[in-house]
Formats: structure tokens, sequence, C-alpha cells
């Protein structure tokens, strides 16, 4: 299943997480979520851990890329 | 690199700093439960810019210069340091004129409402539960995909102009400069205005609590909303250090003294302080951040709180040239009339800003 990409780059906090937590309580695991800050990383790296998911986290340019999946 | 300020252990450290610190601020020469307050010390910086003249509340406070600086250094070495801006800077502006005119009814922002209790003051519940309420109703707004829309990279020198003007300030504090006989800089010579630390130890403390802040992402909005929006618990760990230290340390100085009447820099009119806080907590969430994260944030190049930040120091000064502000005797002739225009804007703004993103 390909996976569903979030753009949350420039969402002010708490906006990234309010989105990839509305993805998994629709059942999306597979996320490759977008994001342009460091706090944004912390903050949905933390919230996917909390909902069972592993997550792997890549640079592109400026951006940051965290991809997730079931654990 | 791993940010250790940002793990659970991180963030209590730093909630226990800040309460310990605002605690010996307070014994070094701050106003009583009023070691840091963010609100109180903006409208201090107002008045002794001479955007408003009420004699007892004008000061540079060196702690909020700190906060910016000490998070703009910390940004830089840890390479956060990003300029951004261009998120919906007017409706920012105005959610920070209207925290302030809340937070002035309440007399303080949430770190104060903290400290207050932590020195015993009783009418700080009322404030809590308010900003909790108002946190809540924003959370409502958060979870129908209310946002101010995206911010974008800026270049590097325009992040520069919020800790320029913090440094400014740091000058004219240090100098005393006088433009005009009676004019400013003023210095209140009574009241909450004229008790304050030393200038080098409020500067340092507001240093080192930017930097700690910076690294730790402490909030005390973000605290109760991640708690009522995702259950997490993360941020609101560094709250109740915050409080427990502040608590722990006022019993040790002999500074906590328990009740509601006659406590410092306070009123009971238990409505109004409730009030007040939901809309101050209301307008944080909408703009992303209590006025301390605001800061820190601006520190980092975010354009976007320091206009709310700017919109916060220009609403002191609004608050008190047209008698919004509370005192001791209770709220101001206009104190309720800007209480619900606030809380109508921000509903308003609430309702509005909706953003298409969807997940």
């Amino acid at each position: 299943m390909a996976k569903k990409r979030i753009d949350a780059r420039g969402l002010s906090c708490p906006q990234p997480v309010v989105l990839v937590d509305k993805a998994v309580a629709n059942g999306n695991t597979d996320l490759e979520i977008l994001v342009d800050n460091e706090v944004a990383r912390e903050n949905v790296s933390r919230l996917a851990v909390r909902r069972g998911l592993k997550t792997d986290i890549r640079l592109d340019g400026t951006d940051i890329v965290i991809t997730t999946t079931k654990a | 690199m791993k940010n250790i300020f940002s793990t659970r252990t991180g963030i209590i450290l730093v909630g226990a700093a800040i309460g310990i610190g605002a605690a010996l601020l307070q014994y070094l020469g701050n106003p009583p439960n009023m070691g840091i307050c963010v609100a109180c010390f903006e409208r201090d910086i107002a008045g002794a810019l001479g955007l408003h003249r009420a004699a007892v509340v004008q000061y540079l406070r060196p702690e909020i210069m700190g906060f910016v600086l000490g998070a703009f250094a910390a940004a830089l070495i840890a390479g956060e340091y990003k300029p951004r801006g261009g998120s919906a800077p007017l409706v920012r502006f105005f959610l920070g004129v209207f925290a302030m005119l809340g937070a002035l009814v309440f007399l303080g922002c949430p770190w104060r409402a903290l400290l207050r209790l932590a020195g015993g003051d009783g009418n700080a519940i009322l404030g809590l539960l308010g900003l909790i309420f108002g946190i809540f109703i924003g959370v409502m707004f958060l979870k129908y995909g209310y946002s101010l829309g995206r911010s974008y990279a800026q270049r590097k020198s325009s992040g520069w102009i919020f800790p320029a003007l913090m440094a400014g300030l740091f000058a004219l504090l240090v100098f005393q400069v006088s433009f005009a006989p009676g004019g400013p800089i003023i210095f209140s010579e009574k009241g909450p205005g004229s008790q304050h630390a030393p200038i080098f130890i409020s500067i340092i403390a507001g240093l080192a609590i930017g930097a700690l802040a910076q690294r730790s992402r402490f909030c005390t909005m973000g605290a109760f909303r991640d708690v009522i929006l995702i259950k997490d618990f993360h941020l609101v760990s560094g709250v109740a250090a915050l409080l427990v230290f502040a608590f722990v340390t006022n019993l040790i100085l002999g500074q906590f003294k328990p009740g509601f009447e006659g406590q410092p820099v306070a009123h009971t009119a238990h409505a109004w302080n409730f009030l007040g806080m939901t809309l101050s907590g209301l307008a944080f969430v909408l703009a992303g951040g209590c006025p301390g994260r605001q800061l820190f944030l601006s520190g980092e190049g975010d354009m976007d709180a320091a206009v709310f930040a700017l919109g916060m120091i220009v609403g002191a000064a609004i608050a008190h040239n047209f008698a919004t502000a509370s005192s001791p005797s209770g709220p101001g002739a206009f104190g309720p009339a800007a209480v619900i225009i606030g809380l109508i804007f921000c509903l308003v703004i609430g309702f509005t800003q909706r953003d298409k993103i969807t997940a």
C-alpha cells in the first residue's frame, strides 16, 4: 500500500501532531510526514511511538521526513 | 545529537529550574509571587517606554530580554535558528493584545498563576481553572481543523530584529537613558515596578532560562493542551515540577502565605480571575504558545511569535490606558468589557480560520 503523505511544513505546534493523530485514528499506519523543524520532528515522533508505530527519520534538504510503519 | 532537555527528565529539570529561579528572584527583590511573570514584565516594559503611564508598573525587565537572547543563542548553537514567518501576523498581533488584556484582568500569565499558587494565593486556583477552560475551548477548534496557515522561511537577517530589539532595551536599562524630563525611560519609584532583583542576576537568570526553555520546548499552555488533546503528559510534568519546586523554595525562604485575601498584586473577584484567564488560555492556543514560549520561539527566529509578543506589549499599554487592567482592589472599570470583546474576537478567529489541509 502506498504511503500516505502528510505535509506539515510551516504549520505551528501542535498542528503537525493533530494531522498525524487524525491519520492514525483513521487507520493509516504507513505515513510519510514532512516537517521543517526539530520541534515538530520530536513531537510527531513522540506521538507516533505512543500510537505504537515505528519511525524512521531522514533529511531531505532543509526538510525532515518521518516515515512510520506498524511496529 | 540527542537533545537531553527534550526528554521527560529534561523537561522536569527545566521546570524545577524555573520554579526555583523564580522563587529566588523574588527573594532577591522581584515583586512577591512575581519572580517571573511574562505578562507582568512585558507590561512593565511597556510602562518604562512610556506606552502607558501607570506609575507603579514601569521597569525594563531584564528577564524578558534574557529569555529572547538566551533562546537565540541556544538555537544558534544547536543549529535550530530558523527565521520564519508569514502565518497570519495581524491575527497573531491581536491574539497577543487580547491575551494580555485577559492576563491583566487576572493579574498574571500562566507562569505567575503557578507562582501565585506556590506562594499560597488561593485566587490563582480560579485563574488556573480559567486557563484550562480556555485551553479546552481552543483544543476543540484544533480538533476541527483550526489553523492560521503555514509560515515560510525568511532571510537570515529578519530573524535578528527581535533579539536586537531586546539587546537595545537592555542597553537602555544599563545606561538608564532619559529622553525627556518626566518621559521615558521611566522607572517606578514605588509599587511592583520598583521591586527588582539586581540587573546582572536578572539577566543571567533570564539568559539561562531562555536557553533551557528553548532546548526543552517548555510551554505551560502546551502542557495542558497536550493532556486534553492527545493525553500526552510530557510537558505537563515540567509544569508540575515548576509548581512543586517553587512551592518548596517558598517554604524554605518563608515566602509561603496561604489565603485568598490580601495576597500580593492580586484581587478576589473570582469570576473575573477565571474569565480573564479563559480569554488568555484560548488566545494562547490559537497562537500556539504561552507568553514565555512565544518569547523563546521569537529568539529562534519565529517572527510570527515576535509579532504576538509585540501584541502583548501593546495590549499592556491598552490595558492601563483604557482602565481594563485589574488592581489589588479588583477589576478595572472596563476590564469585564475587554474580556467579553476578547472572547468574541477569539471565537470568531477560532470558527473562521481553518485550513484545507486534511489528513
